[in-house]
């Protein structure tokens, strides 16, 4: 019920920011009699619609996981942040493991397997890259290799 | 005759060593990405093509891989489904509601040949289909102009938020986000960019391999997050595996039944392998006499019927990608993807100018059929094996994947930052219930159903009516119409099984 009616409403006022930006277009001298602007508006008007009904008939509530719960979730995208600014400098093999490592602890929360998991994976799949599928990745930080 | 003629070359692609050898692998990956709990056939073919495509391979190699992959997950979907209860994807949920009270009874084995018989029997029936049907209906699509383009692409939008979903407005929902993103990027007919502010890489859209991945696959990994891989690796064992050979006798009505029923729900645009193995079953458990028939209490009937109607609308839903680029599935949907990134743009013309790449896929698809089955009937041991493998090391790994895949396709730290928003945004709509695939949609055809409808205005000169102006037209959206409405009359009467649990 709340979150259906909450969302409802991010979308309606997403759905006017969206509206907003459409009447923000600049059109060139050359157009078509439709234009550039009324897809999306014609788009942010039944969204609109949509908000407004989930507002009106929302469905049963959803079920939302404790506050602990969506802090682990928070912090696996963090650390998938992190991952995706880490792999260019960092080289494949580090980072990988790291990261793998957490979400798998974060999956099931035993420090070891999920250590080896973590070694193994960025280890197993740095081969099947490089060697089997010939990507190029840097196994590790170019410094390291001169 | 022109068909063998057809056929000939088809096969004269598809029996090339190297051909035949992406078919087997991409069978073998495909049964086992089935297989696995938590993946299924649209996130499985989702990561793997940013993969295939920095393979280098040619665009008929490509996708006879990808279809391979796509076939052979449909097929190993049903292992996951009556071993572990887990459905690999939503098409795979009927097959749970008998497959699994039947592997508790200690008829596993039972239930996984005549599954992987019913998944050949229909895919087979479907390949067949999609050969008779896909140049006829390629034909009739030479007359659709940018007004009927326009009222098709409503149609996919209405039926797979209407027959395909719980919730009409929030599916509605669901298809705007997709379409809106798409118009993110420069204008086709003005050159003026739209939506970016100011973003340098906005400028070319938003991929759409990365909203695929996003949402399907980094999306996952947040809800085994959330559940902690729970009823992940407990499952039934699988004791010796013998032919039934009276219940694959019995089942041979059942089959013909629920593959027909299975295909046609498969060519309707936008409703696809979900609706086909929810009618097939609810079908075939009226014929055989509603509650009287078993059905729900393991029942091998209800396994063969999910299975063969799943299967058959899987191939079914390649009509109209293949003839009007418009998928009718999830996985279909992604596959449409893959042919976007390969440079192949289906259509009418797709059969006339690259011949080689449609009838070699078919070929293809009648040679994986038969593979599929050597490996799922006698060979399904070493799969059952994959059941093994715990969610703490699956999605780890899945999101690695999805990670170097998206990197190496487009190396840019923007496009991984987004995916991760996207795997968000996945996670948030599946707690909220909007579906997710009617966003990928919306982000793949947004650019065509704009333009087509565009080009209709520049064609009257900006008159509304001309967008009826067609038999054609006013029945796509007539069947548009139809098919967005009548589930609220239709609720009370077609309930949908809810899955079973211990």
């Amino acid at each position: 019920m709340r979150s259906d009616r909450l969302f409802g409403v991010v979308v309606i006022l997403c759905a006017l920011g969206y509206a907003w930006g459409a009447f923000q277009i600049q059109t060139s001298f050359m157009s078509d009699p439709l234009g550039s602007k009324t897809f999306p508006l014609l788009l942010a008007s039944v969204a609109t619609l949509c908000g407004l009904v989930m507002i009106l008939r929302p469905d049963a509530e959803a079920e939302w996981p404790d506050l602990k719960t969506l802090l682990n979730v928070a912090i696996a995208a963090l650390v998938m942040v992190g991952y995706a600014y880490a792999l260019k400098p960092w080289g494949f093999l580090i980072p990988t493991a790291i990261c793998a490592a957490i979400l798998s602890y974060q999956i099931s929360p035993r420090p070891l397997p999920a250590a080896l998991t973590g070694l193994g994976l960025s280890i197993g799949l740095f081969f099947i890259f490089k060697y089997a599928l010939g990507l190029g990745l840097q196994p590790f930080p170019k410094e390291w290799l001169g | 005759m022109e068909l063998l003629s057809n056929l000939a070359l088809g096969f004269s692609v598809a029996l090339s060593p190297f051909t035949l050898f992406l078919a087997v692998a991409g069978c073998f990956l495909g049964t086992i990405i089935g297989a696995l709990p938590g993946l299924g056939p649209s996130n499985g073919v989702a990561i793997l093509i940013p993969l295939a495509f920095s393979l280098g391979l040619d665009a008929t190699s490509a996708l006879v891989l990808m279809t391979s992959v796509y076939y052979g997950a449909m097929y190993g979907g049903r292992i996951s489904s009556i071993l572990l209860n887990i459905p690999g994807d939503e098409p795979a949920l009927m097959t749970t509601l008998d497959g699994y009270p039947m592997a508790k009874a200690g008829k596993a084995g039972d239930a996984l040949v005549l599954s992987g018989f019913a998944s050949f029997f229909g895919a087979l029936f479907a390949t067949i289909g999609l050969m008779l049907l896909a140049p006829l209906l390629s034909r009739i699509a030479y007359q659709f102009g940018p007004a009927e383009y326009f009222a098709l692409y409503l149609l996919a939008f209405s039926t797979l938020g209407g027959i395909a979903s719980n919730n009409q407005a929030k599916a509605a929902l669901a298809s705007c986000i997709g379409l809106g993103i798409a118009m993110v990027g420069l204008d086709n007919q003005t050159g003026m960019p739209r939506f970016t502010g100011g973003n340098l890489h906005l400028m070319d859209g938003i991929d759409f391999l990365v909203a695929i991945v996003g949402l399907f696959a980094v999306a996952e990994v947040f809800i085994f997050i959330e559940s902690h891989g729970r009823g992940s690796s407990i499952g039934v064992k699988l004791e010796k595996v013998t032919l039934p050979v009276r219940d694959l006798v019995r089942g041979i009505g059942t089959m013909i039944r629920c593959s027909i029923i299975g295909f046609i729900a498969g060519v309707l645009p936008g409703a696809g392998a979900s609706l086909g193995s929810f009618l097939a079953y609810v079908g075939e458990k009226k014929w055989r006499g509603g509650d009287k028939s078993g059905f729900g209490k393991g029942e091998p009937m209800g396994v063969i019927a999910p299975e063969a109607g799943n299967n058959s609308a899987a191939g079914g839903a390649l009509v109209p990608m293949l003839t009007l680029g418009v998928p009718g599935s999830g996985t279909t949907a992604v596959l449409l993807a893959l042919l976007m990134t390969l440079n192949i743009t289906p259509g009418p013309t797709l059969f006339t100018d690259r011949p080689e790449v449609v009838w070699g896929l078919i070929a293809s698809l009648l040679i994986a059929n038969f593979v599929l089955l050597a490996m799922n009937v006698p060979l399904v041991k070493i799969f059952v094996k994959i059941l093994t493998v715990p969610a703490w090391v699956l999605l780890p790994g899945v999101m690695m994947v999805s990670f170097v895949g998206i990197f190496s396709l487009t190396g840019s730290y923007f496009d991984l930052l987004l995916m991760i928003g996207f795997g968000i945004i996945g996670w948030l709509f599946r707690k909220l219930d909007i579906p997710t695939v009617p966003i990928i949609l919306g982000i793949l055809l947004g650019k065509h159903m704009e333009d087509a409808l565009r080009r209709a205005m520049i064609l009257s000169d900006g008159d509304w009516t001309y967008l009826f102006s067609s038999g054609i037209a006013i029945g796509l959206w007539a069947f548009a119409v139809i098919g967005f409405v009548a589930p609220f009359f239709l609720r009370h009467l077609i309930r949908k099984p809810q899955a079973i649990t211990d």
